[in-house]
Formats: C-alpha cells, sequence, structure tokens
C-alpha cells in the first residue's frame, strides 16, 4: 500500500498536536499552583502554529492520500480558529482565577479543540471530518462544565453531551449510508459519484446526505436544531462561551463548505430550498428570542443563532460569492464575539450566573474606553457600514440576491432591523442609564488588551475589507 | 447455512435489542444488551471479520457494559419511575410509528446499484489481524492518530469533571 | 463425518482432562496449604478404607457439594442468581478452545492439528471470553440481596476490569515479537533456537513481558494475594450468599481458570508443547548429538510436556497462594494503574525499538 503522507499538509496540526502534550506534561511539571507555564506554552504554541499555517499557506497540498487538504481554505480557518483560541485563551487567566477553576486542564482541552476543528476544515475524507468534529465536541463538552460547582455549568455539559451524542448519531448514519452507496468515505470519490450518477440522490444517498447535515446543522445550532445552544452558551464559563460561540461553529460551517460546496456548485444539488427555510426559521427566531433577553449572556447567545442564519443564506445561494462573504464573515464574527463576551466577564457584578444588561450601566463614564469598544462591537454585530460586520452581512446577502433568493435577503433585512433594537439597548446602558452602587472595573490588562485587539480588527478589516475578501475568494477557489 | 445463522442472530439481535428498551429493572436492560452487542459479534464473525467481532466483544461486551452494570448496581436503581403523561406516550408511539413507516417506504423504494459500496465483496483475508493491522497503519494512519487525540481528551475531561479536587 | 468426530473427540477430551485436573488440583491445593503449613490434610475420606493419601477427597467434596441445600436469598434475583456462576464458569472452560496441546498428529493421511480450534485472533479470543467472566462476579453480587456481596462483587469488577488493561498490554511486546496472534505459529515459533543453542521461548524473549503478566493474571483469577472480592476469611465476598452446587460451579470456575492460566503461560512464555531440541524428527542437540523417534513418540512427548508445564504452573499459583499476604484494595489498584501499567506500555517501547534496530 504505497500512500504519500505528505506531512507538510497537515503542519499547523503537527504543532498543535505536540502542544497537547507539552502543556499536559508542562503542566504536571510545574506544581500544582502556578498555572503560568501552561497558559505561556499555550500561547507559544498557537502563535507557532498560525506562523506554519501562515508560511505554508495554501501551498501544501493534499496529504495522506487525500485524505487531509492544506489548501488556502483549510489555512484560512485555521488561522481563524488560532486567533480566537488565541484571544480566548490570553484573557482566560483572570477569569479562571477569579472563579477557582484555573486548572491547567483548561488549556489543553481548548488546544485539542483547537485541533479537532483544524481537522474539521482540512478534512478530505468524512472519516476525518468526523473524527476532528468528535475531538473538537468532547473537549467543548468537558469545557462547557469546567466550572463543576456550579450547577449551571454542569447543566450546561450534561445538555450539550447528551444532545451532542443524539446528533453525532444522525450524523454517523448519514456516513454510514453514504459510505454504503458510494463505497468510500472519500470526499473527491463521493462527488465524482454524484457527476457520474444519473440520479445523484438516489439510493441510500439522498437520505445519507440529509442526516449528515441534520448533523452540522446541530452543531451551527440552526433552527430546528438550535435549542440547545442557549442554556449550553449561558451556563459555560463565559471565555468558553466566546470560545463555542465563535470557533465550532466556523469550524462547523466550514466543514459544510467542503462536502457541500463542490457538489452543490457542480451538480446543482436541490438543497438550497432546504436551506431557504431553515436560514428563515433560524434568523426570525434567534432574533425574537435575542430581544426578550436581559442577560448579556443569553442575549449574545440567541444573537449567535441569528448569525448562524445568516450565515446559511450564503451556504443557500451556493455561489462563489456566497461562499467567500461566509468565509469573511467567520472570519470578522469571531473577533466580535470574542470582546463582547470578555467585556461582558469584565463588567459583570453579580457573579457567574447572573449576567445582567443592566451591570453595563453608566460604563460610559466609568470606563470609556471598554464602553467604547463594546459600542464597537455592538455595531458591527447589528452591521453598521464602516465595519467588519457589515460587509460579512453585505456579501452574503448580495450573494443570496446573486442566486435568486430575493424573500430570504428580505427576511434577513428585515430582520437586521430588529436586531438593532437589542444590540443598540446595550449601548443606550451603558451611556444613559444611571444606577446606584456601582463599582470601578477589575484591572484586567490582558482583558482589556483582547477587547483592543479585537476592536482594531474589526475598524480595520471594516475600513479596508479588500484583502481579506480576496484572500476569502482566493480560499473559496481551492475547494473547487 | 449462512443463511440460517443470520436469520438466528437477527432475531436475537432484535429481541434482545427490544428487550432493552422494554424491560422496566435496568439490570436486565443491560444483560439484554449485551447479548446484543455479543450477537453483533457473531454477526461480524460471519461478515469475515474476526478481529472487529474480538475487539466488540472485548471492549463493548466485556468492558464498557461491565460499567454500566457497575453504575446501575451503584446507583441501586430497582425499577424505572413510570413517568410522562399518558398522551405523550400515545403521541411518542405514534411519531416512532410514522418514523418507521417512511423509513420502512425510503428503503423499501431504494435499488441497490451492483457497483455500490453495500455489495461489495470483501477480498480474501478481510478482516484478519494483519489486514487491519496493515490498514490501519498505513492507509488509515491520520484518522487512527487522530483518535488517540479524541481519547486523549476524553480521558483528561472524565478525570477534570469527576475528580473533586484537581 | 470423520473430522466432525476428531473435533468431537477433541473437545471431549479436552473437556474431561479440564474437569479431572481441576477436581485434582482441589486437592493439591488442601495438600500444598498443609504441607507448608505444618498440618496433616485431606486424608479423612476413604473408600472401604482406602485413603490412597486423600486422593477421594474432591469425590467426596463433590458429592457434598451436590447433596448440600441449594439456597436462593429471599428478595434475590433467581434467575440472575442461577445464570452467574455458569456464567463465571463456562467462558473459562470455552478459552481453552484455542490453545495448541500438541503438534499436528498424523495417522496414515489423516493430518489432526492438537488444538480445538485455530483462529486467526488467538490470544484476542481467550481475552474477549476471559473477560466475560466479569460478570458472573459481579452479577452474583448483585443477585444475591446483600450488601456485602454487592460490594465483594464491585470490588471484582474493578479489580478485573482494571488488570484487564494491563493483562492485555503486557503481552503487546510478545505479539509483535512473533508477529502474530495465533497461538500454533507462536508455539512453532519458540520451537526455534535463539544463538544457536537457547529455545526461543516467551520467557527469554520478553522477560519484562512475563513478569507482568504473572501478576495481572493472577489478579484476574482473584486468588491470593489479590482475593479482595472474596476475601473469605474477613471481609466477605461476592458468593458469600452461594451454596450447593452453584457455589461448587465457582469453586470450580476458579481452578479452572487457574489451569487455563498455566496453560496459557506454558503456551505464550515457556514453549507450548515444545521440548527444548525436540523436532519432529526427534533430539537434535545443539553440541550435534542426534537421536531419532519415531513420529507418535514424539508427539506423546510434546504433550506430556505440554501438561508437565501446566502442572508446574498449576503447583507455582498455589505456592504463591499460600506464601503472599493479602493486598489492600488502594494498594490492589496502584499495583495496577501506577506500577504495572507504565511498565507494560515501557515494554511495548522497547520491544518496538529493537524489533526496528534487528530489521
Amino acid at each position: 500500500m504505497n500512500i504519500t503522507y505528505n506531512l507538510p499538509a497537515i503542519g499547523t496540526q503537527l504543532v498543535l498536536g505536540a502542544g497537547v502534550i507539552l502543556v499536559l506534561l508542562a503542566d504536571l511539571l510545574t506544581g500544582k499552583k502556578n498555572r503560568d507555564v501552561a497558559y505561556q506554552t499555550t500561547l507559544t504554541v498557537l502563535v507557532l502554529a498560525g506562523i506554519i499555517c501562515v508560511m505554508k499557506w495554501g501551498s501544501a497540498g493534499a496529504g495522506f492520500g487525500g485524505q487531509v487538504f492544506g489548501d488556502g481554505f483549510a489555512s484560512f480557518f485555521n488561522l481563524a480558529f488560532l486567533a480566537i483560541a488565541f484571544l480566548v485563551v490570553f484573557n482566560s487567566p483572570n477569569y479562571l482565577k477569579r472563579n477557582e477553576i484555573d486548572h491547567g486542564e483548561y488549556y489543553m482541552l481548548i488546544l485539542i479543540a483547537v485541533l479537532g476543528m483544524t481537522f474539521m476544515s482540512s478534512a478530505g475524507d468524512l472519516l476525518i471530518f468526523f473524527l476532528g468534529l468528535e475531538t473538537m465536541s468532547i473537549s467543548l463538552y468537558v469545557l462547557a462544565g469546567f466550572h463543576k460547582s456550579r450547577a449551571r455549568s454542569n447543566e450546561s455539559s450534561l445538555k450539550y453531551l447528551l444532545l451532542g451524542a443524539f446528533f453525532t448519531g444522525f450524523l454517523l448514519y448519514g456516513i454510514a449510508l453514504i459510505y454504503g452507496q458510494v463505497g468510500s468515505t472519500n470526499l473527491a470519490d463521493i462527488t465524482s459519484y454524484l457527476a457520474g450518477s444519473a440520479n445523484p440522490l438516489g439510493g441510500y444517498m439522498g437520505v445519507g446526505l440529509a442526516l449528515l447535515l441534520v448533523g452540522l446543522l446541530f452543531k451551527m445550532a440552526v433552527v430546528p436544531f438550535h435549542f440547545w445552544s442557549p442554556d449550553v452558551y449561558d451556563g459555560a464559563p463565559t471565555p468558553v462561551t466566546a470560545f463555542m460561540s465563535a470557533a465550532p461553529k466556523a469550524a462547523a460551517f466550514a466543514a459544510a463548505l467542503r462536502i457541500f460546496y463542490d457538489p452543490a456548485i457542480s451538480l446543482g444539488l436541490p438543497w438550497d430550498k432546504t436551506l431557504w427555510i431553515a436560514a428563515a426559521l433560524t434568523i426570525t427566531l434567534g432574533n425574537f428570542a435575542a430581544l426578550a433577553q436581559s442577560s448579556i449572556k443569553r442575549m449574545l447567545a440567541y444573537s449567535s443563532i441569528t448569525h448562524a442564519g445568516y450565515l446559511m443564506i450564503g451556504l443557500a445561494a451556493g455561489n462563489e460569492l456566497g461562499a467567500s462573504g461566509m468565509l469573511y464573515y467567520l472570519f470578522t464574527y469571531g473577533f466580535m464575539n470574542v470582546g463582547a463576551f470578555t467585556i461582558a466577564w469584565l463588567v459583570n457584578r453579580r457573579g457567574e450566573g447572573n449576567y445582567l444588561l443592566s451591570d453595563f450601566a453608566q460604563l460610559g463614564s466609568r470606563n470609556p474606553v471598554m464602553a467604547l469598544l463594546m459600542s464597537i462591537f455592538m455595531l458591527s454585530l447589528t452591521g453598521i457600514p464602516p465595519l467588519a460586520g457589515f460587509f460579512g452581512k453585505l456579501y452574503v446577502f448580495s450573494a443570496g440576491v446573486k442566486a435568486g433568493l430575493i424573500w430570504l435577503v428580505v427576511i434577513a433585512v428585515l430582520n437586521s432591523v430588529v436586531s438593532v433594537f437589542y444590540y443598540l439597548r446595550v449601548m443606550v446602558i451603558m451611556y444613559m442609564r444611571e444606577e446606584e452602587g456601582l463599582k470601578d472595573l477589575e484591572k484586567a490588562p490582558t482583558v482589556a488588551i483582547t477587547a483592543i485587539l479585537c476592536g482594531l480588527v474589526i475598524l480595520l478589516l471594516g475600513l479596508f475589507p479588500g484583502p481579506l475578501l480576496d484572500l476569502a475568494r482566493e480560499s473559496v477557489l481551492s475547494l473547487l | 447455512m449462512e443463511a440460517i445463522f443470520f436469520i438466528i442472530l437477527s432475531i436475537i439481535i432484535i429481541f434482545s435489542s427490544m428487550m432493552v428498551i422494554l424491560k422496566k429493572n435496568p439490570i436486565a436492560s443491560v444483560l439484554f444488551l449485551i447479548l446484543a452487542l455479543f450477537s453483533t459479534a457473531a454477526m461480524y464473525v460471519m461478515l469475515m471479520a474476526p478481529f472487529i467481532a474480538a475487539i466488540q466483544i472485548i471492549v463493548y461486551a466485556g468492558a464498557i457494559m461491565v460499567l454500566f452494570l457497575f453504575v446501575i448496581m451503584l446507583l441501586n436503581l430497582k425499577k424505572i419511575n413510570e413517568g410522562g403523561a399518558v398522551t405523550l406516550k400515545i403521541l411518542g408511539v405514534i411519531v416512532a410509528g410514522l418514523m418507521m413507516v417512511v423509513t420502512a417506504v425510503v428503503l423499501r423504494s431504494v435499488a441497490i446499484p451492483a457497483d455500490s459500496g453495500f455489495l461489495r465483496s470483501s477480498p480474501e483475508g478481510f478482516g484478519t489481524v494483519e489486514n487491519v493491522g496493515m490498514t490501519l497503519f498505513t492507509t488509515y494512519l491520520l484518522p487512527f492518530e487522530i483518535a488517540s487525540f479524541l481519547l486523549l481528551a476524553a480521558i483528561i475531561g472524565a478525570v477534570v469533571l469527576a475528580k473533586k479536587k484537581l | 463425518m470423520l473430522q466432525t468426530a476428531i473435533i468431537l473427540a477433541k473437545i471431549w477430551g479436552v473437556l474431561l482432562t479440564l474437569v479431572s485436573l481441576a477436581a485434582i488440583m482441589t486437592w493439591v491445593e488442601r495438600k500444598q496449604s498443609a504441607v507448608m503449613q505444618d498440618r496433616l490434610g485431606a486424608n479423612r475420606a476413604d473408600v472401604l478404607g482406602l485413603r490412597i493419601i486423600g486422593l477421594f477427597q474432591p469425590m467426596a467434596d463433590g458429592l457434598k457439594m451436590f447433596f448440600k441445600e441449594d439456597f436462593v436469598p429471599a428478595r434475590g434475583d433467581k434467575f440472575l442468581h442461577t445464570l452467574a456462576p455458569m456464567i463465571a464458569f463456562f467462558p473459562a472452560l470455552l478459552t481453552f478452545a484455542v490453545i495448541p496441546f500438541g503438534d499436528v498428529l498424523r495417522i496414515g493421511t489423516l493430518e489432526i492439528p492438537l488444538q480445538i480450534a485455530n483462529l486467526n485472533i488467538g490470544y484476542l479470543f481467550i481475552l474477549a471470553f476471559g473477560g466475560l467472566t466479569i460478570y458472573g462476579t459481579v452479577l452474583a453480587g448483585w443477585s444475591s440481596n446483600n450488601k456485602y456481596s454487592l460490594l465483594g462483587g464491585l470490588r471484582a469488577g474493578a479489580q478485573m476490569i482494571s488488570y484487564e488493561v494491563v493483562l492485555g498490554l503486557s503481552l503487546v511486546g510478545l505479539i509483535m515479537v512473533f508477529g502474530t496472534l495465533q497461538l500454533d505459529i507462536m508455539v512453532k515459533k519458540q520451537g526455534e533456537l535463539l544463538f544457536g543453542f537457547l529455545p526461543a521461548w516467551g520467557i527469554f524473549l520478553q522477560p519484562l513481558g512475563f513478569l507482568l503478566f504473572l501478576p495481572s493474571a493472577i489478579a484476574e483469577t482473584k486468588r491470593v494475594p489479590f482475593d479482595l472480592p472474596e476475601g473469605e476469611s474477613e471481609i466477605i465476598g461476592y458468593y458469600t450468599e452461594y451454596s450447593g452446587m452453584r457455589f461448587g460451579l465457582f469453586y470450580f470456575a476458579e481452578f479452572i481458570e487457574i489451569i487455563v492460566l498455566s496453560a496459557i503461560m506454558a503456551t505464550l512464555f515457556f514453549g507450548g508443547y515444545q521440548i527444548p531440541w525436540l523436532y519432529a524428527e526427534g533430539f537434535q542437540f545443539p553440541w550435534g548429538w542426534e537421536w531419532n523417534l519415531p513420529h507418535l513418540l514424539v508427539v506423546i512427548l510434546q504433550i506430556g510436556s505440554f501438561f508437565a508445564k501446566i502442572a508446574f504452573f498449576c503447583w507455582l499459583q498455589v505456592l504463591i497462594r499460600w506464601t503472599l499476604p493479602r493486598f489492600r484494595y488502594d494498594q490492589l489498584m496502584r499495583l495496577c494503574w501506577v506500577n504495572i501499567l507504565p511498565l507494560a506500555v515501557l515494554n511495548i517501547v522497547l520491544t518496538g525499538l529493537v524489533l526496528m534496530i534487528l530489521n
């Protein structure tokens, strides 16, 4: 059996994998009280992996006989995962110490989750995709319950685990049926089977693909498979929530593009109709639920459902603009969410499980910089022009128009208008509401740096969206 | 001959799987699950995959189910409380029945093409330890390694969640 | 037809041998303990005044078990209470199916391999069925409706599950060396010579593997020093509520396990039926002597050597059982997970390295 391994194709993953072991050992050897070494090692590993990722950008080719790809698409997403993970890890020690859950395993689990995601984005085989997904999910189940002494955190972990396992069943059954029909789990084989078949969705193929899609929609938290996400996001430790709302979602979308983009483009499979309904429902439901929230964490959880809905438009459009728009959107969305969640836990004053919007009262005068950054994140999430969030939406919506999904885009735009209400409410509270008994914010330089970095990225990518979009377009081209 | 074995095994598997959910005593459910897993192993032997069959018994019937039994004994669950309203149950039966009808219709209407993976016969020495090992460590080396990280995450995760004091 | 008859004959032969060996083992155990503790053992059972050093004792035991009251605790699970000893007993018997007790026997043109089933998965079969005996103990503990039995059953479950891991891992090195799981090939390879004179037995190839395998295997049989599940003298174990023949099955299963374990050790580490320098044609000593023997004699010698090895290891286990004190439970677990497991992994790595260098 001759198989060319081509290790550079998984360069990023190799660094991450070695990093996992390194962090585990470092934490074991450097004593019980001090997590600094694990923390620093994790950051170093993430940076190193990022450097490898950029150095090998799109040039590594296929590895392991077409089971993984080191193409531009993979590099794009891997960089996004690494950046999100870096920002989350960077400001975590503060939170972990505040809540007395400062354990080295936290860093290792985040690294393993990122490792799983990178395999999802670079999978050329359903087997790799599935293993990547499970690696990511298992780490996230644990991370969601990392705050062991809190019942809500346990609930979050348990709900995520049970539902995740349930939907993994769908996914795996879908993969099994596809394998039965095609005789291979390789994506290239599946695509050529679909292209060569007179009735591509005949046999078990249609059922298989549908079940696979259901599994993916669950991870994206798209209606009707969204019900887990508010509770899970709410109960998980906040940095983990920031991570979960950004990175796994991007990974699921990456995998969806990997698996479905090529067949959808070249064969015109009738999948946009299914996605049409899912997208419309997701956007509307997420939006109106977010309106009613008094907790910033839950509000952002529902908002992330809505954003998954917007992204679905790009998926449903099934054209190049849609896909590259999604890449841009996912990349920038990660920064907005991490920034917003980070400020949210810094501002929170009633302890975990009580993230009230009213905690933001007078932030404008208490800490103008943080208030300004929070405003940027909120405006960007709304999609106000010079910010990155606007361009993400713009590209995805125009792809939808181009694909003829006019009514879907109309629904999305109307919902965007509704969303102004709850995003701007945060700003109103920050600048206009008066409240008694407010304290100064804890001094946390890492949090400030994280928020400033996120804000800068959003601002810069909003002012100069061109380069990133070009990169996204190039990456999408490597999919075909 | 093979068909007879297949039918007998299928009946055992389906019967014991049904008993898993029908029995009210959790211990009995676990025992029927063991029986189902064990018979599945026999099915693997018929499919010329002795290695997978042995692993099925060692891992599922021999190890995982012992832990199931363990937990149930420690919790001392005698009978499962029958919660839920009658309407819910009826609804559940209707929904499950409909699902079954839909699935049956879909699966029956399908003509399996001759070149599909369902009908491909396995090559000589397909499921032997040597061949499984060879395939696992060459063609499927990467999935194998990813699976090891998956298990690492699961082990660490279990310790993190279960241990009182880290 | 002839083939079926041969297979049936082999199965019956092995079964009868195993059961009678187990019966003799009960006597050996008593005698050995008596010798070691300086007392007179098992010498009362007599038939018409004939005692022959207590060899009638196993029969008396059997009779006693058959006629004792067969008791099921109130509110215990009657069905499982009956099933448990069977689950403990039969897998132990089954594992012998893959063990070769001799080379191929040739009668005219007929070739009879002296092994019931020659499976590709070989050793995995033993692990698979050996692992099922756990259910016997755990269910026995649970179905007795007795707290102490339940705790004993749980102790047994935890212990056997833990030691099953190292039992498998400690042998990986050996499997790497032989490159197969098939026990008959393993034994054949052990008929070769190392450096021209040393028989290539597993013990010489994998000394560390054997040292790790022995305690793990004894722990799997739940005998002293690993007898915490049972702890007959004070902590009480999973078959407290058993009597009569149901208890007899547990009792018997333990001895069958000892024999099977000895057979496995002989097969994997001590050349199975091989006698050093004995080949199909006869003895060929490394210093040049040759001594040709007829085929039938060679086969008989080989079977004899196999059972001699089994007898030796049975005796060794009885010796260990009456020599060592019992572990504490945390020591037992620590031995498994902290001491044996890393060493087993180390053994695998070292074996891999050596094999890589040799190739």
